[in-house]
């Protein structure tokens, strides 16, 4: 089997509200290793997003163990955590969460700005190669407002992947899209997935939740169920299948 | 993230909100410009009033009568009678430190030429006197030592009494004029010398020989004055010193008694002067300040509306890997950028309402570079200093609060 990229260990979480503590996990285990493409799964409540925030080092457990690529986060500070996530990981939002007024390139450019080993030459050109692995290089100096939200989520996904991260987390990346967009994002995906990629992604739709190799159900704070998909959907296959109209729809 | 990316970022956002961004320098505009134009038009008047009173001489040594008490009881005008013409004798023999010295009596009286008339006050003066206050000779001469003695009837005109009995650019040397109804021969016309530092017309004057006013206008046998030059502008305190103590002698005066005439020299005129305008340009440059510090605290409130508006940018920078210390920074070259920009536009702001009050009150404004380097410092504190609380609110923000803030 290939190297481990995260080891979680009866991993809990707890919020204080006022009075009330609220235990969002209730000792997870888990393990996801390199090229796995993992769909996590639940209702809401039921842990999930919490899980994804603690994988992407932008909250830290109560307690238990998580090691990400070999490396015990739990003892790091928020500088050490800042810098992993800038060199490590990468992240897509539901509501893609880019820079307004600023172009698709700068935007994508914009987590190498935070590593000071990095050229300006060196971060452009790797701004590029993102964006043309998202297939947007015709559209590298429109700034948000001109793209459509299929499009914005790419140029998301291009920051994710520029600094060359171990490990890519998406919140509902296809929550605000509609379905021929969501599977062109699944698409997506897939191809970055081939290419060797790690990816972990939320949702709480079964359908998109089929793209991946894996799904993990989240229940209460713990893992309900694990499993790999038998009847793994391919996103390519589905594109074809679908009315041209839609397409042409689409692109006006 | 280096300086250069900062400041394109904070350039960015100031550019967004160019209203916003100007209201809020408006304060630092405001303060900036008013501290520029206060101390600009402080200085000038400054220079102003101390190049004036050095072209009355800054070796100028007066002495005047000291009104005196005696119980309690003050004695009026008699105390005023107590220089005498052997006073100057006295000064001009033994006062070492002291180059020339001269009586002054003091008539006022009409003056009239064919029908024209003014009223004006007449200087008795001995020659030296020309020297030791600038005055200078534009035609004619000044009396000598036999018209002097004599007590003839010559005088010299300023050109404001010029301007009011024969007109303007005219050359009266050699007419008679009457003064007090005594027939005066005009000898010499001075040299127009302007208004002094406090606004008083230095040209409204006649000179005659002392011995002709004290005796044939004045009737009486004091002097009103005595001016004397020191030998330099040091040595004024010296010459004060020696004026003191000899004029003590000859007056007779008690150990314990008090001086019955005062001495005072051009230059603790000057120093005086100069330091109730300096009073005066500290105090409002203070209120100046003032409005700098609401400034300041503008460009907090301004900062605390940008970070709120910007929550969630500040999550997503913090969750591709910007550092609190990154968010800080960025929002603390906002900030310094805000006042800065806004300390430049004081500085021309100010500039121009100094030349323009400047104008107004015939005065050259002086900007000093250390009054525009302060300025910048100032402004540059204030955004650090008022951008501080602001940035560390950001910095400090939890990354998955900042990316949920709605």
């Amino acid at each position: 089997m290939s190297n481990i990229i995260i080891e979680i260990k009866s991993l809990r979480k707890d919020y204080h509200v006022g009075e009330v503590t609220v235990h969002a996990l209730r000792g997870v285990d888990m393990k996801i290793h390199e090229g796995e493409f993992v769909a996590i799964m639940g209702a809401s409540g039921s842990g999930k997003s919490t899980m994804l925030n603690i994988l992407g080092c932008l909250d830290k457990p109560s307690s238990g163990d998580y090691l990400l690529d070999g490396i015990n986060v739990n003892t790091m500070n928020r500088d050490a955590l800042a810098k992993l996530r800038n060199q490590k990981l990468g992240f897509v939002f539901q509501s893609y969460n880019l820079l307004a007024r600023t172009t698709a390139l700068e935007n994508v450019e914009l987590p190498l700005f935070y590593n000071s080993k990095i050229r300006s030459k060196e971060r452009r050109e790797a701004a590029i190669n993102a964006l043309e692995a998202v297939g947007l290089s015709d559209r590298m100096h429109h700034m948000p407002n001109q793209l459509s939200g299929g499009q914005q989520q790419r140029v998301a996904i291009a920051r994710s992947l520029v600094n060359n991260p171990v490990l890519i987390l998406a919140d509902e990346p296809t929550g605000n899209l509609d379905t021929r967009t969501s599977i062109e994002i699944m698409d997506l995906f897939q191809d970055l997935n081939e290419k060797g990629r790690t990816i972990v992604y939320v949702t709480h739709e079964p359908d998109i939740a089929r793209f991946a190799t894996r799904n993990v159900m989240f229940r209460d704070g713990k893992i309900q169920r694990e499993n790999y998909v038998t009847d793994r959907l391919n996103a390519k296959e589905i594109l074809n299948t679908m009315p041209v109209e839609a397409i042409e729809e689409f692109d006006q | 993230m280096n300086l250069k990316n900062l400041f394109r970022i904070a350039v960015r956002a100031l550019v967004r909100n160019k209203l916003r961004a100007f209201l809020t320098m408006l304060g630092i505009i405001i303060g900036v410009a008013s501290v520029i134009a206060m101390l600009a038009i402080g200085e000038g008047s400054k220079q102003n009033i101390r190049k004036e009173m050095s072209g009355m001489g800054t070796n100028m040594v007066m002495v005047m009568p000291n009104m005196q008490r005696r119980g309690g009881v003050s004695l009026g005008a008699s105390s005023s009678m107590v220089l005498k013409y052997s006073d100057v004798l006295a000064l001009r023999n033994e006062a070492a430190s002291v180059s020339a010295v001269s009586p002054e009596v003091r008539a006022s009286g009409q003056v009239i030429y064919t029908n024209q008339n003014t009223l004006t006050t007449i200087y008795g003066v001995s020659e030296e006197y020309l020297m030791i206050k600038k005055l200078e000779v534009g035609s004619g001469r000044i009396f000598n030592v036999n018209e002097v003695r004599s007590m003839s009837k010559v005088c010299l005109l300023g050109q404001t009494v010029v301007e009011n009995l024969f007109g303007t650019g005219a050359d009266p040397v050699g007419i008679t004029i009457r003064i007090k109804n005594l027939p005066f021969l005009i000898i010499g016309v001075l040299k127009d010398k302007g208004e002094s530092g406090m606004g008083q017309d230095q040209d409204d004057l006649i000179l005659a020989p002392y011995t002709t006013v004290q005796r044939r206008l004045a009737a009486i046998d004091y002097i009103n004055g005595i001016y004397a030059s020191a030998v330099s502008e040091e040595k004024s305190a010296v010459a004060i010193a020696e004026v003191e103590e000899i004029l003590r002698r000859t007056h007779k005066l008690k150990e314990s008694a008090e001086n019955d005439f005062r001495v005072m020299s051009q230059s603790e005129l000057i120093e005086t002067v100069s330091s109730i305008t300096d009073m005066l340009t500290i105090l409002l440059g203070a209120i100046a300040g003032i409005s700098l510090l609401v400034g300041g605290i503008g460009i907090m409130n301004i900062m605390f509306v940008s970070v709120t508006e910007r929550t969630r940018e500040i999550g997503l920078r913090m969750s591709i890997g910007g550092r609190g210390s990154d968010i800080l920074k960025q929002f603390l070259v906002e900030s310094i950028l805000l006042s800065i920009l806004g300390g430049l536009l004081g500085i021309v702001f100010g500039y121009l309402i100094a030349r323009g009050a400047g104008s107004l009150m015939s005065i050259v404004p002086i900007i000093k570079v250390q009054t525009v380097v302060l300025a910048f410092s100032v402004c540059f504190a204030i955004g650090v200093f008022f951008g501080w609380y602001p940035a560390r609110k950001a910095a400090n923000l939890n990354p998955i609060d900042a990316l949920r803030y709605e």
